[in-house]
């Protein structure tokens, strides 16, 4: 068996503050295999980017990041900064959020996408330089032109495929993206991530999808974990999780989908989510769980089992 | 049919010079007092969605045409039809984090309206008005009144808003993107309470929105539009199940359905003739695949679909010459009239 290119070993991510301790992460174990597209689900405030944002190592005081997060065997807590400065975009890169806020507005394209790879040590004349940002581009569908512009210049999609090109401009083992596409319209959306799901296979890499759009995520990934309040409520293979979820609150969320089927059936989820300040102990969806087992759900902490092969769910009713 | 709103012939232009943008095109649509039911505005940034609300609303005025509420232009109203003009239209917005003032308590928004309307002749009544509200719309006074607007989530926020609007036992409630930045799992509950609102109440609602999956469950009809034209309305479920207009088309088929074994359809949009850049047709032709010298040359007409025709149920009409022959609206008909045939 290789070994996986990313096993989380109980990571916690705590924001020590004044109202008490934020379990933003609290002990996920996850893997991510070679090849593999792997969406992480989960509503706001469930973790899910500051996951992401922990294994770039980004966290800052007063968050703290505890456990083990091994690429390719070795830990990324452990690097010194300047390792761990190597490592970002040299084998872990970002695709974030809002594109049209994470470019330079005052440089023009090329000097943005030129900075990350002579910042990683990359000298090349710069007639060399120009061919590989016009290479660069051409992967991302994108006219080689668009190197001379300036952000305010591109739409939001061509903006958020020039924050793709970044991404892979130094071959990347990883990309993690958060939520490439929530800004954008639905065709763009998916013209974009068939650009990146192509890129992810051409290129061979591997990819952590965070997003809330379930959608998307049918559309696009391989693997799905779902999070809930700091931690994994369930992962799985995409089609498993769809066709039988088996946590009560996958199960909900998939329910909850509005989906090219009957008309005007609705099927919320009632209450909301639990804060996760000094959070209790028991299962934190318990209070709005449908099928919660009195006087065990709210005492002991479900952990991630494997109930079936590939498929791992943290809740009391998969006991043996 | 009496209208309770329409639009006559607005169009709706931004700027001038070169950067002048039209960001609605000669619109007629009305809403019918007595036809409560959910239509959306369907449309991507840009499509003039929000332009429309802002028009119906009153917050823009219209460069071309007429904005009326029961017949009367919304711009010449005497002081006391505004202001029953301003107590029967209401909005939902799309942000529920902004409607807010985070100094005063959540009760402030609901309490404003009491006693702007004079709804209430004591403060128990007052209460008890904003009590019905909240529960109408699922919550819980007491775990609602008297908090701020950061002690509740995103989803409570947007009902409280939605309750705000029902305070005053409105008309018409325009809802913009009323989903879009709440959460999944309390998506639906909301969705399910318009409905029910639209159903108990017997409200018109129209719900704008760029996401066709929920506008396909909460809605009844749909305007689909683009560059500040309709391209295609009628039937939600006709529309989104059969698209007729090459754009429908195109949205559907870029719609992520949460099915993994629905993948995204054929491969869409290959980029096609160019397109001379000033022409008075249709708006869609410089990304459209069956483009034809026509389309050029004027702006296509609503051509009713053949179906509709043959089983004369609702209607179903798209802005596309591939339809020509088939029957037309008339230019000034009302598009609410397609959808009681």
């Amino acid at each position: 068996m290789s070994t996986p290119l990313i096993e989380i070993k109980d990571l916690r991510t705590y924001f020590y503050v004044k109202a008490g301790t934020v379990k933003a992460v609290d002990g996920v174990n996850l893997i991510l295999e070679r090849g593999v597209k792997l969406g992480l689900v989960g509503e706001s405030g469930s973790g899910k980017t500051t996951m992401a944002l922990a294994i770039l190592r980004m966290i800052k005081p007063p968050g703290t990041v505890e456990g083990q997060i091994l690429l390719d065997g070795v830990d990324l807590i452990k690097l010194s900064g300047e390792e761990m400065r190597k490592t970002r975009l040299g084998q872990i890169a970002m695709i974030p959020q809002g594109a049209m806020n994470s470019l330079n507005p005052v440089a023009r394209i090329r000097a943005t996408m030129a900075e990350g790879m002579i910042d990683h040590g990359i000298r090349l004349s710069k007639e060399e330089m120009n061919k590989r940002i016009a290479n660069l581009l051409e992967i991302v569908e994108l006219p080689a032109k668009v190197a001379k512009m300036y952000p305010h210049e591109l739409s939001g999609g061509m903006k958020q495929r020039v924050t793709v090109a970044i991404a892979i401009s130094l071959r990347p083992k990883v990309l993690i993206a958060d939520e490439p596409t929530s800004a954008l319209d639905v065709v763009i959306q998916r013209q974009v991530m068939e650009t990146v799901t192509r890129l992810v296979k051409e290129l061979d890499l591997s990819m952590i999808l965070i997003g809330h759009d379930m959608g998307l995520m049918a559309q696009s990934v391989d693997k799905l974990a779902v999070m809930y309040a700091g931690k994994l409520a369930e992962t799985g293979d995409i089609r498993d999780m769809f066709s039988d979820p088996l946590h009560p609150y996958t199960q909900a969320l998939i329910s909850s989908l509005p989906a090219l089927g009957k008309r005007g059936v609705f099927h919320g989820l009632p209450g909301i989510p639990p804060s996760v300040i000094n959070p209790p102990i028991g299962c934190l969806f318990c209070s709005r769980c449908p099928k919660v087992i009195p006087s065990v759900c709210a005492e002991q902490t479900p952990v991630l089992r494997e109930v079936k092969p590939g498929r791992w769910v943290s809740c009391h009713l998969y006991k043996e | 049919m009496a209208l309770l709103m329409e639009l006559r012939n607005v169009t709706k232009t931004f700027g001038g010079g070169v950067t002048k943008t039209m960001a609605l095109d000669d619109m007629t649509f009305g809403v019918e007092a007595d036809f409560p039911h959910i239509v959306t505005i369907a449309g991507e940034s840009g499509s003039g969605k929000t332009t429309m609300m802002m028009l119906l609303l009153g917050f823009y005025e219209p460069t071309l045409g007429s904005v009326l509420y029961n017949d009367v232009n919304i711009w010449k109203m005497t002081h006391s039809e505004t202001r029953d003009f301003r107590r029967n239209v209401q909005a939902v917005f799309q942000d529920p984090f902004a409607v807010y003032n985070p100094f005063y308590k959540v009760d402030n928004l609901l309490s404003i309206p009491i006693k702007n309307f004079k709804l209430a002749n004591s403060k128990k009544e007052a209460r008890q008005l904003m009590e019905n509200a909240l529960s109408r719309v699922g919550l819980r006074p007491e775990e609602t009144l008297g908090r701020f607007p950061h002690q509740l989530s995103g989803g409570q926020r947007q009902r409280i808003a939605v309750a705000r609007a029902l305070v005053l036992n409105p008309k018409l409630l325009i809802a913009d993107e009323p989903v879009s930045m709440v959460d999944a799992s309390l998506r639906a509950t909301i969705l399910k309470q318009i409905r029910e609102l639209n159903q108990d109440l017997r409200i018109p609602i129209l719900y704008i929105t760029h996401d066709l999956t929920t506008a396909y469950h909460v809605s009844d009809y749909i305007l689909v539009l683009y560059h500040g034209s309709v391209m295609e309305a009628g039937d939600v479920e006709q529309v989104i199940r059969d698209p007729k207009h090459p754009y429908t088309k195109l949205l559907v088929n870029s719609i992520p359905w949460p099915d993994p074994s629905h993948l995204w359809g054929e491969a869409v949009e290959a980029v096609t003739k160019k397109v001379r850049a000033e022409h008075a047709g249709c708006k869609f032709a410089d990304r459209c695949p069956h483009v034809f010298d026509k389309c050029l040359e004027s702006k296509p007409p609503l051509y009713i679909s053949s179906e509709t025709m043959l089983k004369s149920t609702v209607g179903h009409a798209a802005a596309c010459y591939l339809y020509e022959g088939a029957n037309m609206l008339e230019k000034d008909q009302n598009l609410i009239t397609l959808f009681h045939q």
